[in-house]
């Protein structure tokens, strides 16, 4: 186990996986000479050379577009979108290209495909380089929605990305480059896509979250466990396909549950684990599921009415005392 | 700001409350959930959490009196700050007598938001409950009506039935300080006494057997039985079951009456509000004698065990409800009671219906007797009388007489049990 930041876990899959197989390059804006926006690629291009780390001009569809070919071709591109507010412009390349050839065309073509990017508010960057529009992506079938919260899961997840023969979006988050965790040293370290994962046991309430919102739900876990409350806490890992087995029996266990996202609340990542709960473990809920979410409005630059309208611990807090019937 | 405590309802017929003791004194600071008083209901002390955090600022209704359900007996607040009754709904010395008119009137004062709210079961009928609150009552027997929701508008949740079985398992046990039962006031007669405190299991059985008798209209129907082919069964059964497994008298009339119970379903019923409810197992009582008062034991599923496994957890059973060992949901869910008074040499007696159950059986000793036989002569028989009092509402007469004969019929060709 070696500690790492977030960062550094990305980095060193992205290079590992280099190492490992040839066919595997890096495609992205500013991702070469200047290494990234988020630094992840420093290094790379003296590393690997221009052929495998490929700065390309700013056009996102050309981006995706041009990563979707060399995916069908035989090679195993990985194009960063410098922010997940800019894949929009990749849509149509993304959604009806790379998520729906090997569909259309009978499995005559395979499409490994990695779009990495980064998405989150918080950092006053104005409502339209903010969003956590995660749920959009994951509505569609035939593209893999993987966001990851802790360095080990980034690490190991974007190493089975890379490995997967189906496009797979992953989405980083911008405020947790920096976040530090265990991660392991074994090159062949993989997180299976599709699995979700209980990150705190807990008994008495169940909080479901992924990526940003993990944190703040582990940081909530901890403040309601001094108020005697012992929170189960769940990260998703994977939007799509979506694992929901442990949030099922951990509803069972503790018939109430919480979810936690950054992105808006309507037609959302929790609203779709609120239904699934209810489709499977409908005879185990005490209360109604409640949601954490994002107010509904593009998020402020204001710094406070940022904060405001982003998901916080105390919010977290409320939901679950909520959902336990203790207000 | 200062919010009112009221007379909690802690019990689904609960209509007022004796306030038996302030934890609290005026001035005094307040956690939220800290028991602040105590209240004594017909069945037991019951510890009443703060709703909020704050400071007793008031107390309306000192330790001692009783008051109906919903009545502000305090007033909690933030340290330091002024009460002012008008602005709760209510005038200084007129509390608990104005709380007693709102009361009576159906238009309860308007109930704070974060006190439990005595709310009963919703106007058209339906009791409001989560998920797995139904699937709980369902499970333990429980009707829902009669446990006191306090999620939002009174809604039943997970903890309020918890608590309800805790109360159920600790009714047998004595209450921790059990209230004076409103007597009548008799005159003087100059004997001496001296009076025994009763218990919460004695006052238990004092509510429901009066409920039962003043509610349900009991009518009962005697019959004699001949136990000669059952008592010569029970012998050759027994001669070759392990110890475990050997049968008593009460487990052959148990399992003739659910072959009987079977066969008239409105035997095995139940009245409520809604209608008869027929109930789909047949779950046989017993009511099993305890020092301090009765207990019942639920046997499920009779009509679907052997009688070798129905004698063991019989067995079972008595035994654990004898020292005070059974489960709170092996007391609940009983179809059909049974009561038998033989071992004490009793010929016959009447029982009282165990509500909501439609009717219980009440057994007397197997009793050697002269009898007439077929040809007219008398000869030495073996005799057992057995009565069932049945709820008029649900069922009748010729109805309960012919569930006595398939009962008469079972116990007399007795080789039917044994299928």
């Amino acid at each position: 186990m070696t500690r790492m930041t977030v960062r550094e876990a990305i980095s060193q899959a992205l290079r590992e996986e280099m190492y490992r197989d040839e066919r595997v390059f890096i495609m992205g804006e500013e991702i070469g000479k200047w290494g990234g926006t988020y630094a992840v690629t420093r290094g790379f291009l003296d590393e690997f050379g221009e052929k495998r780390v490929k700065d390309t001009p700013i056009a996102e569809g050309v981006i995706v577009g041009a990563a979707t070919g060399a995916a069908v071709a035989g090679l195993r591109p990985v194009a960063e979108i410098m922010t997940i507010n800019f894949l929009f412009l990749a849509m149509d390349a993304l959604v009806n290209h790379a998520a729906k050839l090997h569909y259309m065309f009978n499995g005559q073509m395979k499409v490994p495909l990695v779009v990495r990017t980064v998405g989150g508010g918080g950092r006053q960057l104005g409502a339209t380089h903010s969003q956590t529009p995660d749920a959009i992506f994951a509505h569609f079938p035939g593209l893999k929605v993987v966001a990851p919260a802790t360095a080990a899961d980034s690490k190991g997840l974007l190493k089975a990305a890379i490995r997967d023969d189906d496009p797979v979006l992953f989405i980083e988050h911008a405020t947790l480059y920096q976040s530090k965790g265990e991660v392991p040293d074994d090159e062949d370290f993989v997180v299976p896509i599709g699995v979700s994962d209980v990150k705190r046991a807990g008994k008495d309430v169940t909080i479901v979250s992924y990526s940003k919102g993990l944190q703040l739900s582990l940081e909530a876990a901890e403040k309601l466990e001094k108020e005697g409350i012992d929170a189960e806490v769940i990260d998703l890992r994977t939007l799509r396909p979506l694992d929901t087995r442990p949030v099922v029996e951990s509803v069972k266990k503790t018939n109430r549950m919480v979810v936690v996202e950054e992105g808006w609340r309507a037609y959302g990542v929790g609203a779709e684990v609120a239904s699934r709960v209810t489709e499977l473990a409908f005879d185990y809920l005490d209360a109604p599921v409640r949601r954490v979410a994002q107010a509904e409005v593009p998020l402020p630059y204001n710094r406070r009415l940022e904060q405001m309208a982003l998901p916080q611990v105390p919010d977290i807090i409320n939901a679950v005392k909520d959902v336990m019937y203790l207000k | 700001m200062a919010e009112l405590l009221t007379m909690p309802k802690l019990g689904f017929d609960m209509a007022e409350g004796k306030l038996s003791e302030w934890l609290k004194k005026p001035g005094e600071s307040i956690t939220q959930g800290e028991t602040i008083l105590l209240v004594e209901t017909d069945k037991a002390t019951v510890e009443v959490p703060a709703f909020r955090a704050g400071v007793l600022l008031e107390i309306l209704v000192e330790a001692g009196e009783s008051v109906p359900i919903g009545t502000p007996v305090g007033v909690i607040g933030e340290a330091g700050e002024k009460v002012d009754l008008d602005s709760l709904g209510l005038d200084g010395q007129a509390a608990p007598q104005k709380a007693v008119e709102a009361a009576e009137s159906t238009e309860t004062a308007a109930p704070q938001e974060a006190a439990p709210e005595p709310v009963s079961p919703a106007e058209d009928g339906r009791v409001l409950a989560s998920p797995v609150a139904l699937r709980m009552a369902a499970e333990l027997g429980i009707e829902l009506r009669q446990v006191q929701g306090t999620g939002p508008m009174g809604r039943v949740i997970k903890r309020d039935i918890e608590t309800y079985v805790q109360e159920r398992d600790k009714a047998p046990a004595a209450a921790p300080s059990p209230p004076p039962m409103p007597t009548p006031s008799y005159e003087p007669s100059g004997a001496e006494f001296t009076v025994e405190a009763l218990s919460g299991i004695r006052q238990t059985i004092g509510k429901r057997m009066t409920e039962s008798k003043q509610n349900a209209p009991h009518f009962y129907v005697t019959m004699d039985i001949d136990m000669g082919p059952a008592m010569a069964l029970r012998a050759q059964l027994n001669a070759v079951l392990p110890e475990s497994d050997k049968i008593s008298v009460n487990d052959l009339v148990q399992k003739a009456a659910a072959v009987a119970l079977r066969e008239f379903p409105k035997i095995n019923a139940a009245w409520s509000a809604e209608g008869i409810r027929i109930q789909n197992q047949v779950n046989i009582g017993h009511a099993v004698a305890r020092e301090n008062g009765l207990v019942t034991a639920v046997v499920r599923d009779v009509d679907k065990k052997s009688l070798a496994q129905v004698a063991r957890e019989t067995r079972d059973l008595v035994a654990r409800a004898r020292d005070g060992r059974m489960k709170p949901d092996e007391m609940v869910g009983g179809t059909f009671t049974i009561s038998n008074l033989g071992m004490f040499d009793v010929d016959e007696f009447i029982a009282i219906i165990n509500p909501p159950q439609a009717a219980i059986l009440a057994v007397g000793a197997v009793q050697k007797m002269p009898v007439v036989n077929a040809e007219g002569q008398i000869v030495a028989g073996t005799r057992m009388k057995a009565t069932i009092s049945a709820d008029h509402r649900v069922t009748d007469g010729a109805e309960a007489a012919k569930f006595m004969q398939a009962l008469k019929k079972a116990l007399e060709e007795p080789v039917r049990l044994l299928i």
